[in-house]
């Protein structure tokens, strides 16, 4: 309310200043002025100043670049990843290209052609010929992005069964994520909402056969070099699984089974061991230990030092809480992740014990 | 300039005798005359936009300090900000109604609202629009719902906090967010009244093109900003609808127990009974109307441009039936790719590969454009007014913006960088930016237009420009990192993820320049509302423009031209054009020839 009212005293503050300033107004003669016209020292000078905004934008990139080149991402987790970075490479280098080509057409003509009293522009409306060429030019290179682009989409996208994928569901839920993996049978039970019940948090259903081996974790552990079948299933609101480091997003949808598919190519380990995630890690615990003296100065306690883990974040709002909905994904050996997955329960004896 | 038109059939609108009397409410609140509509969008919509650009200031205030305690917050928040810390759940508030209040009140309304209706008739030589009831009645109706958008920030639980796209189930369900409560249905309410005023707006745009074309106006001499204005009249026309269509829905799952966008929910303890619904359904509806309004963005902003650049460049803009071509090609390709948004939604991966294939086509145009303008201020003779250096940076956030999409807009590519921050870079470089660009450049040239003469100070334009250039590169450049580091948007906080720590000072960075950006703007507002009536009294074409507003009273009359409505003759391009033995201008002494000058002897035809 008095909110409102503030605003409601500024409204009537501006009226009365406007009808203040009318009186002033009536009061005063008018004359024409093209003071207020851009002049040749005005040209000059913003002519100067196009080509110091070319070199700010030069320098912007290239700051950028030297600072943060070490934010970006670290090599790709996963198979498909690889050739998503190529793509994005041969992308940005020609986006790289053209847009410094560009500016420094725009920049430099705004330089160059600044007005001057008693110059004359060019005539110049019309050629055929230069916009055959410009049209056709994007038409080539698009038409080679758009190939290469779909080739890998595709090749991404279509999980075929003879790859034999191992089959893991991700359930989302208002703020947290849960895995189930089909077992030894390799196929998932089946489960609706409609059964959530006590233990049952998933809502699978206890009558499937097929839902006996399921075994419901709070982590994701994945064996190197399988590929893995993420089936999707969300109990409330839009997610979306997102997980940076192996290129791979997909919304999770309530009502209906997504899915998104890749095989993990780099384990924990090994990417800890990656020399641009050891420079990484390295800053961070640095940034970390800065904070962490102002904390204790505070006499609050410190934040512990980090350590490199793969993430499944949350990428589609889904409430207050959704800037902290993730969950730890290790990719291990064969032998570890199956040593792990034994030490979980599975479905049968989670009922049992209810 | 005049004298050449009097010599023609008189219609019965020429005769200007009967003044009616005006009183202050039919002058300044309910008036049907096109260029107070056009004053009251414009400055509705600045309203509007200083709303929405210090949400974003205080939601990028959080982002660079999360849970540090402001004295701001306190001021504006409230109880949401308890000891001055920022609540997440207004931090989704903020971000939601920025979006929304850009998008749809400051560069739908304030940007197509106030040049459409301030140049549709004036530029194609009319009296008024074709209906100055619908077109008050859309303005009244955008006041509405622009005041009930900003009672929503005042309920209880919170206003709408599910996202400017406002995805069901988030949306629908009160239990999922307590922004979906009240907020959620004024949001609504709010949105499909702005789309009556919309509709009404947009169908006066395209029956006054259409039907009130002064004599020798022909579509091929229309000035690019009109054809900009009609074509994205007619991308409205086709588009809001559907949006209105999926409100519709929504607040019949919200409220009446459908289920269009509902299955399967399990929620605050409990199985809801909604059944066979699906959010993607929502997200195509949503996106059929979301992208082409990107386009109702930009369009009237490179209409405006192609207009300021050419004039001020002393040079006719370069491919005038190239750059109308592109128009409507981008208003074709827009309506037919809005699938780009839902790559990773779960759609069918095949549809993924049609909107990748129909998005990049979007490309062709858009590159068409950009070359052009840059060939439109090659060997010209440019005069730097403000409105034309908006414009140079136009093209420039423009080719910026543009750029990027490419990436996003490639199914493969989007994988991993969907709704990250390098999408937020992406779309406000080249919408947001490039749109509000427009905008501004428009405000600068056509003020003398609006306010009977009176010219903003140019020194203060400078300074304007050149801080809000540098800084929204300053924001937006380095935000595309953030982007690739793999952060996503709508964070309240980054601190729960110690993989994010060296984010820090890149937000830091781009929070102060958009804290320095949205200072600059005081700079214009001062400008803006101090020249009003201070504004230095310039000539009645102090542009030296071709085009037929100038030609009309500088002193706001009901039908915008004392005598007859001024004949056509040329196209709207004629600078610089010389005579035929290349000795001196075609006019001698003077480097533009108005529309209404007829073709001289010493002239080429020349068909454009």
């Amino acid at each position: 309310m008095t909110a409102f009212l503030v605003v409601l005293v500024i409204i009537l503050f501006g009226v009365a200043v406007w009808q203040m300033s009318k009186i002033f107004e009536l009061s005063k003669t008018k004359q024409t002025d093209t003071g207020d016209i851009a002049s040749d020292k005005d040209n000059k000078v913003n002519g100067y100043l196009m080509i110091m905004f070319l070199v700010f934008l030069y320098l912007l990139v290239i700051i950028s670049f030297w600072k943060w080149g070490d934010v970006l991402l670290p090599k790709a987790g996963s198979e498909h990843g690889s050739q998503i970075d190529n793509l994005m490479l041969v992308s940005m280098i020609l986006l790289f290209v053209v847009g410094i080509l560009t500016h420094w057409l725009l920049l430099t003509f705004a330089f160059k052609y600044r007005g001057e009293k008693g110059k004359r522009a060019i005539f110049y409306a019309d050629n055929d010929k230069l916009e055959f060429i410009w049209t056709i030019i994007p038409v080539i290179v698009l038409a080679g992005l758009i190939i290469y682009g779909l080739f890998t989409w595709t090749d991404i996208m279509n999980v075929s069964e003879e790859d034999d994928p191992l089959v893991i569901e991700l359930y989302a839920y208002q703020f947290d994520w849960r895995a189930r993996y089909a077992g030894e049978d390799n196929t998932l039970g089946e489960a609706n909402v409609r059964l959530i019940e006590g233990v049952n948090q998933l809502g699978v259903d206890a009558s499937d056969p097929n839902a006996q081996d399921d075994k419901i974790t709070n982590e994701l552990h994945l064996p190197v070099g399988r590929k893995v079948l993420f089936k999707m299933r969300s109990q409330d609101v839009l997610h979306s699984a997102y997980m940076p480091h192996f290129r791979a997003q997909m919304n999770v949808v309530p009502g209906m089974v997504t899915q998104f598919a890749f095989t993990p190519t780099v384990t924990t380990e090994e990417m800890r061991q990656e020399e641009y995630v050891i420079e990484k890690v390295r800053n961070i615990n640095e940034l970390r230990k800065e904070n962490s003296e102002e904390l204790i100065a505070k006499g609050e306690s410190p934040l512990d030092p980090y350590e490199f883990d793969y993430l499944l974040l949350c990428n589609k709002i889904c409430g207050i809480n959704h800037y902290n909905m993730q969950m730890k994904i290790i990719v291990e050996s064969q032998e570890d992740y199956e040593a792990w997955l034994a030490e979980q329960p599975d479905m049968a004896e989670v009922l049992k014990d209810q | 300039m005049s004298a050449h038109a009097q010599d023609v059939a008189v219609d019965h609108h020429d005769d200007h005798g009967h003044h009616h009397k005006e009183t202050f409410i039919t002058k300044y609140i309910f008036s049907q005359d096109h260029k107070m509509i056009s004053k009251q969008y414009l400055i509705t919509g600045i309203f509007m936009g200083i709303i929405g650009i210090l949400m974003s200031v205080l939601f990028r205030m959080q982002i660079a300090w999360p849970e540090e305690p402001f004295t701001i917050y306190e001021i504006f928040l409230g109880k949401w900000a308890e000891g001055g810390v920022m609540d997440p759940s207004v931090y989704l508030a903020l971000v939601t109604i920025h979006g929304t209040i850009m998008v749809f009140f400051v560069l739908t309304a304030g940007l197509s609202g106030t040049f459409s209706n301030l140049l549709i008739p004036l530029q194609i030589g009319a009296r008024d629009m074709a209906s100055g009831f619908l077109n008050m009645l859309s303005y009244w109706l955008f006041f509405i719902s622009s005041v009930i958008m900003v009672c929503s920030l005042f309920v209880e639980a919170g206003p709408a906090s599910a996202g400017w796209t406002i995805y069901p189930p988030l949306s629908a369900l009160p239990q999922s967010i307590p922004g979906s409560g009240v907020g959620m249905t004024l949001w609504l309410i709010s949105i499909a009244v702005f789309i009556a005023s919309s509709l009404m707006g947009s169908l006066n745009y395209i029956v006054t093109t259409l039907n009130l074309r002064t004599k020798g106006m022909s579509m091929t001499r229309l000035p690019l900003t009109i054809w900009a204005f009609f074509v994205t009249a007619i991308i409205g026309v086709v588009s809001f609808p559907v949006l209105l269509s999926a409100a519709l829905m929504l607040i019949m799952d919200r409220s009446f127990g459908t289920s269009f966008f509902l299955s399967d929910i399990y929620i605050a303890g409990e199985v809801l009974h909604n059944q066979g619904g699906s959010p993607v359904l929502f997200e195509h509806l949503f996106w059929f109307l979301g992208h082409p309004e990107v386009y109702i963005v930009i369009l009237p902003a490179m209409g405006i441009v192609s207009e300021i650049m050419s004039t001020n460049a002393r040079k006719p803009i370069f491919g005038y039936r190239a750059m109308v071509a592109s128009i409507l090609a981008i208003a074709f390709l827009s309506t037919i790719v809005w699938g780009h948004h839902m790559f990773v939604s779960g759609m069918n991966p095949f549809l993924g590969s049609v909107f990748t294939f129909t998005t990049l086509l979007i490309a062709i145009p858009s590159a068409v454009k950009a070359f052009n303008w840059i060939t439109t201020i090659w060997k010209g003779n440019l005069q730097m007014n403000p409105a034309m250096l908006f414009c140079i940076a136009f093209v420039s956030t423009f080719i910026t913006g543009g750029l990027t999409g490419i990436i996003l807009g490639d199914s493969a590519l989007d994988i991993n960088v969907h709704d990250t921050y390098f999408v937020i870079a992406h779309f406000h470089l080249v919408m947001g930016i490039s749109a509000v660009y427009g905008l501004l450049a428009g405000v600068y040239h056509w003020f003398p237009k609006m306010f009977e003469g009176r010219l903003m100070n140019k020194n203060l334009g400078y300074v304007h420009f050149w801080i809000t250039a540098i800084g929204a590169y300053g924001i937006f450049f380095p935000m595309h990192f953030v982007g690739m580091a793999g952060l996503p948007r709508r964070y309240y906080t980054n601190t729960n993820f110690p993989y994010f720590d060296d984010l820090a000072d890149i937000n830091v960075v781009i929070t102060v320049f958009a804290i320095i950006t949205a200072a600059a703007q005081v700079v214009f507002l001062y400008n803006f509302f101090h020249s009003i009536f201070y504004g230095k009294i310039g000539p009645k074409n102090p542009w030296k423009s071709t085009t037929l507003e100038w030609t009309a009273e500088m002193k706001h009359i009901h039908g915008n031209w004392d005598g007859p409505i001024p004949h056509v003759y040329r196209w709207p391009y004629d600078y610089s054009k010389l005579n035929k033995d290349e000795t001196d201008y075609v006019i001698p002494g003077q480097d533009f020839v108005p529309q209404t000058i007829p073709l001289k002897e010493n002239e080429d035809e020349l068909n454009h």
